[in-house]
């Protein structure tokens, strides 16, 4: 499979399922780009972001604290709740990723929310490398990332379109992945406490406090129910 | 902030970020096998990490506002009919896309 006609095959595999992508991070990558640039930063810091951080929630916050008092412990802490997510994802990968020789630091690292559910949830065809096809769904997205990000610096105000709700491209993409998702269970429990519990924690604690305590209660709640889920055989 | 200032910052952003998305891998190094709860839970974790995920996309509806929710309400469940009738992703996610545009953008 590390022939050039095997890698080849996992890019043209990876590529389609990148598409809806393509349209929400350009999106969303141009609106970032638009806000550094009027927040008055030079492109080399939105791009530096995009290549280095890679996370559009991380990334919308840290144009507040750039332009904020110079704080890096805050910074740092922030971003450690802001991505505790990411902690879910890793768990949920930690097989998945485990073979993937040379390519494992770069995936983990390009995790974002999308190329996870991605990753998460699509099975390519038999004859393409897995590690391989992950490996271009990640590199994909962050692409699309930081084209989006110079085209939004440099040319942002400039864009006639108006691209007013594009955004739910995102959710649109994440609600089909839950469906797929769905699909390979053999019983809705864990998606059921995970969509019940993160409703209830928005309602009580608001749409920026509520993961955290969503992320708890899920665990403990997987935890109490872990012989439905285990007799159940939830998973194939 | 000067530009040092601005280069730490950003550092601390990708630290930050990419060690909440080592840490696991770091905790549960591959060859050591993970405990049996933790293989539980990559188990079970992914059905619920992506419904936690759909409710963190949908967080900023303004059921209050002018609106009431009803654009994401709708193309949500237009992705969803369609998704289950057809299941073709693209199809899917531009018909409840386009949907979500038309409604903010000349409805509400």
């Amino acid at each position: 499979m590390q022939t050039r006609s095997g890698v080849r095959a996992a890019l043209a595999a990876a590529f389609p399922h990148t598409i809806p992508i393509m349209a929400g991070f350009l999106f969303m990558g141009t609106a970032f780009g638009v806000y550094m640039n009027l927040s008055g930063f030079s492109p080399v810091y939105g791009i530096l972001m995009s290549v280095f951080v890679f996370s559009g929630t991380a990334q919308f916050i840290g144009v507040s604290l750039l332009i904020g008092a110079f704080d890096p412990v805050g910074a740092l802490v922030l971003m450690l709740m802001t991505g505790a997510r990411h902690l879910f994802y890793g768990l949920a990968m930690l097989d998945r990723y485990s073979e993937s020789g040379w390519k494992k630091p770069y995936l983990i690292f390009a995790m974002c929310d999308e190329t996870f559910s991605i990753n998460c949830t699509v099975d390519p065809p038999q004859t393409v490398d897995r590690s391989w096809f992950m490996f271009f769904v990640s590199l994909l997205d962050q692409l699309y990332w930081i084209a989006g990000t110079i085209i939004g610096s440099l040319f942002g105000s400039l864009l006639p379109f108006d691209a007013e709700g594009l955004d739910f491209v995102m959710t649109a993409l994440i609600l089909v992945l839950f469906l797929e998702q769905l699909k390979k269970e053999k019983n809705y429990l864990s998606a059921g406490i995970g969509v019940a519990v993160s409703v209830l924690c928005l309602v009580l604690f608001g749409a920026d406090r509520f993961l955290l305590p969503a992320m708890v209660a899920i665990l403990l709640l997987l935890f109490l129910f872990r012989p439905q889920l285990e007799k159940g055989g939830a998973v194939q | 902030m000067s530009n040092t200032q601005l280069w730490i910052t950003i550092a601390m952003l990708a630290l930050g970020t990419s060690l909440t998305r080592f840490l696991p891998f770091l905790l549960f190094p591959a060859g050591k096998s993970a405990p049996q709860s933790i293989r539980y839970l990559g188990r079970v974790l992914p059905a619920a990490a992506i419904g936690m995920l759909v409710v963190y996309c949908l967080k900023g509806t303004d059921l209050t506002g002018p609106a009431h929710g009803i654009p994401e309400l709708v193309a949500s469940a237009c992705v969803i009919a369609l998704h289950l009738w057809k299941r073709n992703t693209l199809l899917s996610i531009l018909c409840g896309t386009v949907v979500y545009m038309l409604l903010v953008q000349l409805v509400f």
